[in-house]
Order: structure tokens, then sequence, then C-alpha cells
């Protein structure tokens, strides 16, 4: 598209905004115990207020309810969503929409944001309707699906009476699919699935391998100065004491205590089990080393605590030495 | 589920909830999708969702706010009453995933008897697949 095209294309959309989407639209079922139960069932929900009607009547609900966040589910379309309207159907406005959308080639939509309030449980025999407005349209973002607008909705939620039962505001990407990602992802397989990440690699160098080639076979080594017998970790050339290159090394005997620690909890990695615990062990030989604090709660860990290290697998690639409570 | 709901006095800011693990199988991708009455292709069909990008179906928000839903009051008890529901997507729940959900009290108002619960839920995969908070209001008296 060119900005010119850009620009009137946006000015197309944005006539949108503040529109009805469609006159009020009343659920095509009122809620009823049927839907309930089989929502319940795929959301493995047991709550017993949905399916358990003797429970129900002598709890504070006095009776059967629907799961709250089942609110708009009451007023959706249903399967005429999954078909392509004929060429001369009347359009509500949300769809005429997403046609221009489409038709400029953002064709992906993705639902990223939901946020609802509800305002009265709803039973058996509520007839709910939807009033939906469309409340604004982003400028144009790059997202990691690919270039694209958020278009945001609200719908307000009545009962039979016409009182206000819950609102919920909606918010989709109208998108351009990445299409150098989709047929490259055609290409190589139909099926390929991502696989489950293992941690990432500890990258191994000249000074360093023989550590890490040490740790996959089961043992923590400290350097050593050849010269003065200094103790050295993590491993380099030379020795801060009397700079002699020649070292060899000894075997920890993984004994030591906390000198400080963390705990990582936001962004969580794909890969490393959560609570993580990221420790500064001071080893009874008098080095210190990085490693992760585990068999005990995150909040029982603290500065001094004894403990005693075990070099294990703790993926399908990685050997790392773990420290326990002592 | 735990049949007696939690009293507003008990709940401590602070409190972790315990997470709950959810294998992801094509069957509630596509489940969750159709009984929230969500027939968009990209939830049922993987051709349509290979169209726009990703190797399989993948879940609908609608499932996600329900998960988010459930966990809450999972732990909250039955007669809790749920009043709000905030989520925001991120990685998207793909059939093989296995997501686990973890929250928090982060809040309590004294005067409405309810607490606000921080929660995410992350897939074993891609990462976080949602977080959000969810507004639960509990009984007051014992």
């Amino acid at each position: 598209m060119t900005p010119e095209e850009i620009t009137a294309f946006e000015a197309k959309v944005q006539a949108y905004v503040g529109g009805e989407v469609s006159a009020p639209r009343t659920g095509k079922d009122d809620v009823n115990k049927a839907m309930i139960r089989h929502w319940a069932e795929v959301m493995g929900d047991e709550n017993p207020v949905y399916t358990d009607e003797a429970f129900a009547a002598t709890s504070a609900k006095h009776g059967i309810i629907a799961p709250p966040t089942m609110l708009l589910t009451w007023a959706m379309e249903g399967y005429s969503m999954a078909q392509t309207p004929a060429p001369d159907a009347k359009l509500d406005v949300q769809r005429e929409l997403h046609a221009i959308f489409d038709a400029h080639g953002f064709t992906g939509v993705l639902g990223t944001n939901t946020r609802t309030e509800f305002y009265r449980d709803l039973r058996p025999g509520d007839q709910i309707t939807s009033h939906q407005t469309i409340d604004s349209i982003s400028e144009r973002k790059n997202t990691a699906r690919g270039v694209g607008y958020f278009v945001e909705t609200v719908n307000t939620f009545t009962d039979q009476t016409g009182a206000k039962v819950g609102r919920q505001v909606f918010r989709v990407l109208k998108f351009q699919p990445n299409v150098a990602t989709a047929e490259a992802k055609a290409a190589t397989s139909d099926d390929a699935m991502p696989a489950a990440p293992a941690r990432i690699q500890a990258p191994r160098g000249h000074d360093n391998a023989w550590w890490w080639e040490a740790i996959d076979a089961g043992k923590l080594l400290i350097q050593r100065c050849k010269q003065c017998g200094t103790l050295r970790h993590p491993p380099r050339p030379m020795c801060g004491v009397c700079n002699s290159t020649e070292w060899d090394s000894i075997e920890s005997s993984l004994e030591g205590e906390v000198f400080s620690f963390t705990e990582l909890s936001y962004p969580k990695f794909p890969g490393y089990p959560y609570p993580l615990v990221c420790g500064l062990i001071q080893l009874s030989e008098g080095t210190r080393l990085v490693a992760n604090i585990v068999g005990c709660e995150a909040d029982k860990v603290y500065i001094g605590m004894k403990v005693k290290g075990k070099v294990e697998r703790v993926d399908d690639k990685t050997v790392l030495p773990n420290f326990y409570p002592a | 589920m735990n049949k007696t709901t939690r009293r507003f006095a008990s709940v401590a800011v602070g409190e972790k909830l315990p997470p709950l693990t959810i294998p992801l199988t094509a069957g509630l991708i596509i489940g969750g999708a159709i009984v929230s009455r969500d027939f968009t292709p990209v939830h049922h069909d993987k051709k349509a969702a290979q169209a726009v990008g990703l190797p399989d179906v993948f879940m609908n928000i609608l499932t996600s706010n329900g998960l988010m839903g459930r966990y809450v009051t999972d732990w909250a008890g039955p007669e809790c009453t749920l009043k709000a529901i905030d989520v925001k997507l991120g990685a998207p729940n793909l059939p093989g995933f296995i997501m686990t959900i973890s929250g928090e009290v982060k809040s309590r108002d004294e005067a409405a008897g309810t607490v606000d619960i921080a929660v995410s839920g992350d897939n074993n995969v891609w990462g976080t697949h949602m977080s959000g908070s969810v507004r639960v209001a509990l009984p007051k008296e014992a």
C-alpha cells in the first residue's frame, strides 16, 4: 500500500468508530442448563453451583447459576461465523468492517484482550441481549504476527427486563499474516509442531569447556594454580595472584552455604522450572559458584543456609550442579 | 474441587494460589471454541490456522477467559462471586502444549469484600499465554 492508500484505508475504517455493530442481538438460546453443563465439561470446571442442583439449591446461590465467563456465549452469532457469507448477504457492521480489512490484505484475526465486568449471576431462563459498539481502532502496528490494527468493541449485556447484567470490552488484532512465515511452515512440514525447549546452553570455549565436560561426567571441579595453589572460579587462563598460566584442578566436596540469591519470576522462560531460585554458593573449598537452589520452597532460602550440591541431569541437553538444603 | 468457600477475612495479600497444570489437547481447544459458540475457523480448522502462520488450531480467547475464571473460582469456592476478569493474551496455546496457571492475591477491598488476584498462564513451549487479573467477592461472615 502507498502512503496515500494507507491514509484512505484508515479514514474508511475509522468512520466505523462509535457506531453500533448491529441492532441489539438477543441470544438464540436462553441461559440453560445443557449449555452450562457442556461448558463445564470442556473447561474441567467442577464448581457444583453450575451443575449440581441439590448443592446449588442449598448454597448461597439458591440454585444453578451459569459460569460468569460464559456471558458473551449467550449472545454469540453461532455457526454462521464459520461460513463465507453469500455475496449479496446483508452484513452486520462488524463483518462489514472486517470485510474492508480483509479486502486490503488484513485477513488475520486474533483476540488479544478482553475485560469483563459482571453485575449479577445469570440463571437458567435469563434471556441475554447484547448491544455492541465499535469503540476504537488503533494506529497501524507492527506485531509478532504481522502488520495490523487493534479493533476494540464494547458489548453491554441486558436481561429480559432491560437491566444491565454485564459489560465486556473485546479487542482483536486484524493483521496481514506474515506470508513468508506461513509459507515456510507449509513448505517444511504440515505437522511440524514446535518442541518444548530445553534450557539455554552455556557457551563452551577454549578456557571453560573442560569444566563443563567434567560437569557432564558428574563432577564439579575447581581450577587450581600449579605454582601457588590458589583456587579460582569461573575458569580462566591466568592466576590472579601469581600470574602463572600453569593450572590443574581439584574436585569439589559440593558442600557450602548460600552467599546470596534471587528468585527469577518474570518473565518465565520456557524450559525452566518455577519457582526458580538462582544462588551464589560459597563452597567450603573457598570459591563461589552460581547455581540453582532446589529441593525447598523458594521463600525458605536464606543467606548463610547450609547447602549440599548434586551434579544432575535437568533436561535432555543439560547437566548442572544443583544445591539442596544440607 | 473444594466445596467450601473461602471467607474474606481468611485471605491475605501475597497469598499464592496453588498452580494448575492443564495438558492442551485438540479436544480442549476445539471443544472450548464450540462450547463458547465461537466458530471462527482458526479454532477448529488446522488449514485455516496455518493460513495465518500458526502450525495448528489455537485456543480462542473465551476459553482462556473461562479457564482463568475457573482457576480463581476453584480456589475461592462455590459461593464466591466473580465480579470482573481482565485477560491479555500472549503466545498462542496449541495442541500438545502444557499450560500451568498460577496466581497471587494482590489487593483486598474491605468495604466491597472483594480481592484482586493476578493470574498468569504459561505454556511450556512459547511462554506466557495469558496474564491478567480477576476480582472475586468472598463472603464476610464465618
